[in-house]
């Protein structure tokens, strides 16, 4: 099949960008949409010329590297399908694409489709965690975990972390990705001690990094590749009300109410 | 070189114990005195990293993603065993421990293997307070499965996610102390030499992905955890970033490399389905559970699967195993699989797979348990193939998928480069020559969480370090040797892509090194790896510039790599002659094709010292003494 690629190409972060028109000639319908660039790139490397910078890694939609958006579309037109996982068969022969990086403020553009990604990290350094030193664990069935919270926790655990989300949203709000982490430990025992203040602190930090608000549209559901629900913002949402307005457990103990 | 393995001495499941008593500690107070280098971020390397961290170490910690979440680890489906017999069906740390030694053939270190199956309990319990998703029964309780022909059910996991669910609890562990300040994190930047002052492993040289700057960085120990070298074959199940530079950068600056010709090719992938093919994926073993695999008795049977009458079509594993039939081992449902391509008896459009047929099982259980047992996996293989696995048998074929050769370490696994400590996937030490499924993680996180944070500290405390920082002669030597190396990849600007050496490479390596090996076509490999390598720094040509991002530089520095090790790896498949696990010489087979271990002339480790860049490696023997085990020849039958 044929198709007609333009690809957004920026040589450095403070660069101007533009797109430049790609033909690919009689691929084939079984390529993944990866693989086309991979061919686009051996072309282009051996004219002489700069491939397009393009980032993967496991190439089985696991590992959250790759995302680029295609005609509008995060990860393109297939749903729950990260673009190392989408094969050519999924587009009409002749079909013309616009393959642009994530776009959204907290993510700058390092090169061509690759951005800096590295708010999501500080988020989760903010208080994405359980804090449990190695070795000092119970036995693990000390606490049983009913079935449907353990399942509820990793349902929202399968967060890959890719962006999608960021990208779809027309506020560029990383609600989806905070509230996937803050549900997946609140759901869970173990998680109870700091829940308070894990969502406090990562909202705080999302904040920070400059993503926007979120306003319920529903954008980023749609384009996570993982299917992460929107009620896991709800839940956010309702753990950070009660949160902000409850006394911290220290301050419970001074007497101050 | 002498290897030492320092294996402690007493009644296996008294050594761990004992050793750890008389390790030497690291005075509180004086930890944060130490620096340590972490090299990856999978399992070992950020569990390490975090451990070392809470220790009171000073830790910088280094990966060339984008985020130390993304290391490969991530990728693993299946599950990760355990000793805790929660299932009551007669698991114990000695039955998980003969059953390791037994998997990788008996050709790997006791000690190590006891103390891996006797921590495998405290890693669940540890990822379980890190809130690690685990399956449960209805009563709340962490439920088990069988994998890999286990006997009993001593698997934890967590869906077909369990590598990401355990990657994702040590990278917020990891997160926890970045936060703290005791863990620098250096995300997009790859180790490309060791630094080695006076004998010892003091830093490494990193170049700095994005803006291409070259540096060093100096510690009083350096860790690598950096994974396997898989894709040494091009195509394997490994991420495309998965390299073998950090280790072998250590192996030339002073470091054993052993068994490198240990590859495991896993059973269940998609096959290839053209050129452009740029990796391959994995279908998770569990589906041989229910799957039955067999090709047309008659090479060139071309009607559709569904049209090919019983009486025509060879269950060929069945019939081979009456007893564990589909179920027999990696290596051996592997090598029936090739043996049934090359016949001429393979499937598909490039006919290089075998059927997997879900259609006796769909019969018996109906579509929606199958369904429920297997339906993402079943979604995932419509969503590469374009086929439903409904309808039509599924078509897989064997792919490189783990090595279990690395860096020789002794029981503190450290290296034989004093200060050079080496966990995961990139060291040898407990598979032999076959690992057992759902033990990678096992290993991975053992190293990191549980043994390294000990072992170091023994070395820390009676070592003695002489100044040394970035000023150094020895990191201005190493940093002007990787800048020239970088320029050379450069300049040369020749008329062939990095991936065209790299995919001649692996189809030689699959070819003479893969599934099958024999005298014969090693020693044709020998000849053309360095044809194909001195082709390589004459005809490739690397785009852009070196003060940037840039993808294909990157590349061309690991297959580089690649084209220096391919040729180590040969020989020592060439100098193993016996058949045992993963590498299987044609020479040495059973009568009926099993394959013939040679415990006389071969129950050791071959560990490779480098000694320059034209003189051949020489070779030293680490002896493999069992004395809780009794030698058996594996049978599956």
């Amino acid at each position: 099949m044929n198709l007609i690629l333009h690809v957004w190409r920026q040589p450095a972060p403070s660069a101007p960008g533009r797109f430049e028109r790609y033909e690919a000639r009689d691929a084939s319908p079984h390529m993944s949409f990866l693989e086309l660039l991979d061919v686009i790139n051996q072309g282009l490397v051996e004219q002489g010329k700069e491939p397009i910078a393009f980032e993967h890694d496991c190439r089985e939609g696991i590992c959250g590297s790759c995302g680029v958006v295609i005609n509008g579309n995060p990860h393109g037109p297939l749903e729950r399908t990260t673009v190392c996982q989408l094969h050519l068969r999924h587009f009409p022969d002749g079909a013309e694409l616009w393959v642009e990086p994530w776009r959204a403020k907290a993510f700058p553009v390092l090169k061509d489709l690759v951005v800096d990604r590295s708010a999501l990290d500080r988020i989760i350094q903010a208080g994405g965690y359980i804090s449990v030193r190695t070795g000092s664990a119970p036995d693990a069935n000390a606490i049983p975990v009913p079935k449907e919270h353990a399942d509820r926790a990793f349902d929202a655990a399968t967060c890959i972390g890719c962006g999608a989300c960021v990208a779809a949203c027309p506020n560029g709000s990383a609600m989806l990705f905070t509230a996937a982490k803050v549900a997946h430990l609140a759901l869970l025992p173990q998680g109870q001690p700091e829940r308070r203040q894990r969502v406090l602190r990562m909202v705080e930090q999302m904040d920070q990094e400059g993503f926007g608000n979120c306003t319920n549209h529903g954008a980023c559901e749609a384009a996570c590749p993982k299917g992460i629900s929107l009620d896991f913002i709800a839940l956010l949402n309702r753990d950070f009300l009660r949160a902000a307005l409850s006394y911290a457990p220290h301050e419970v103990a001074e007497g101050a109410i | 070189m002498e290897l030492d393995a320092k294996i402690p001495d007493g009644p296996i499941e008294r050594k761990w114990d004992r050793h750890r008593f008389e390790l030497k500690l690291v005075n509180p107070a004086n930890k944060r005195k130490y620096e340590i280098i972490v090299v990856g971020s999978g399992l070992a390397g950020a569990s390490a990293a975090a451990t070392l961290a809470e220790l009171g170490y000073q830790v910088r910690c280094f990966c060339f993603q984008d985020s130390p979440r993304r290391a490969h680890s991530i990728a693993a489906q299946g599950g990760i065993n355990a000793a805790k017999n929660y299932q009551n069906d007669g698991d114990s740390i000695f039955r998980l421990f003969y059953d390791t030694i037994k998997g990788g053939d008996f050709r790997s270190r006791e000690a190590n293997v006891y103390r891996l199956a006797q921590i495998s309990v405290n890693i669940i319990d540890q990822c379980v307070a890190q809130g690690v998703p685990f399956a449960r029964e209805y009563g709340g309780l962490l439920a088990n499965r069988s994998f890999g022909g286990a006997q009993v059910s001593r698997t934890f996991y967590a869906r077909g996610q369990t590598g990401q669910q355990l990657l994702l609890g040590a990278y917020q562990a990891l997160a926890r102390q970045i936060a703290a300040g005791k863990v620098r994190m250096y995300p997009r930047t790859e180790m490309l030499d060791l630094v080695v002052i006076e004998g010892q492993a003091r830093g490494i040289v990193v170049r700095d992905l994005v803006s291409g700057k070259i540096s060093s960085h100096t510690a009083h120990a350096v860790v690598l955890a950096t994974g396997g070298y898989s894709n040494v074959y091009y195509l394997s199940t490994n991420a495309k970033g998965c390299n073998v530079t950090a280790t072998w950068r250590a192996y030339k600056r002073g470091a054993a490399f052993a068994n490198p010709c240990f590859t495991q090719i896993h059973p269940t992938c998609i096959p290839r389905s053209g050129e452009y093919q740029s990796k391959l994926t994995l279908m998770s073993e569990s589906l041989r559970n229910d799957g039955r695999i067999w090709v047309p008795q008659r090479a060139g049977d071309d009607r559709p699967p569904n049209e090919i009458p019983e009486a025509d079509r060879d269950y060929y594993l069945e019939r081979l195993y009456p007893s564990y039939g589909n179920l027999t081992p990696r290596d051996v449902a592997s090598r029936r699989a090739k043996e049934m391509v090359d016949a001429g008896r393979g499937v598909g459009p490039l006919k290089n797979g075998v059927y997997l047929d879900f259609r006796d099982a769909i019969r018996r259980l109906g579509r929606e348990e199958i369904a429920e047992r297997y339906g993402n996996l079943f979604e995932m293989y419509q969503r590469i193939t374009g086929e439903n696995p409904y309808d039509v048998p599924m078509r897989i074929y064997p792919a490189p998928h783990y090595t279990m050769g690395g860096l020789w370490v002794d029981y503190n696994l450290m290296s034989t480069l004093p200060g050079l400590f080496v966990i995961g996937e990139a060291n040898f030490s407990d598979h032999g020559a076959n690992r057992l499924g759902a033990s990678a993680l096992m290993q991975g996180l053992a190293d990191g969480y549980f043994i390294l944070p000990y072992t170091i500290g023994d070395y820390l405390a009676q070592a003695r370090f002489p100044a040394a920082d970035q000023a150094h002669p020895a990191c201005r030597d190493a940093e002007r040797e990787v800048e020239a190396r970088v320029n050379r990849l450069l300049e040369v600007r020749g008329n062939r892509t990095v991936d065209w050496f790299h995919r001649e490479l692996g189809a030689l390596l699959w070819e003479r090194c893969g599934m099958t090996r024999n005298a014969g076509g090693l020693k044709e490999a020998l000849q053309q790896i360095p044809e194909l390598r001195e082709r390589f720094w004459r005809e490739v040509t690397v785009s852009g510039t070196g003060a940037s991002l840039n993808q294909e530089l990157e590349k061309a520095g690991r297959v580089a790599d690649f084209l220096e090790f391919g040729e180590l790896m040969c020989q020592d498949a060439l100098h193993r002659e016996e058949s045992c696990g993963g590498h299987f010489r044609e020479e040495y087979q059973t009568p009926d094709g099993e394959a013939r271990r040679d415990d006389e002339r071969f129950a050791y480790v071959a560990a490779w010292e480098y000694t320059g860049p034209d003189s051949a490696p020489r070779l030293h023997r680490e002896p493999l003494v069992f004395e809780s085990v009794h030698l058996a020849q594996r049978s599956y039958k």
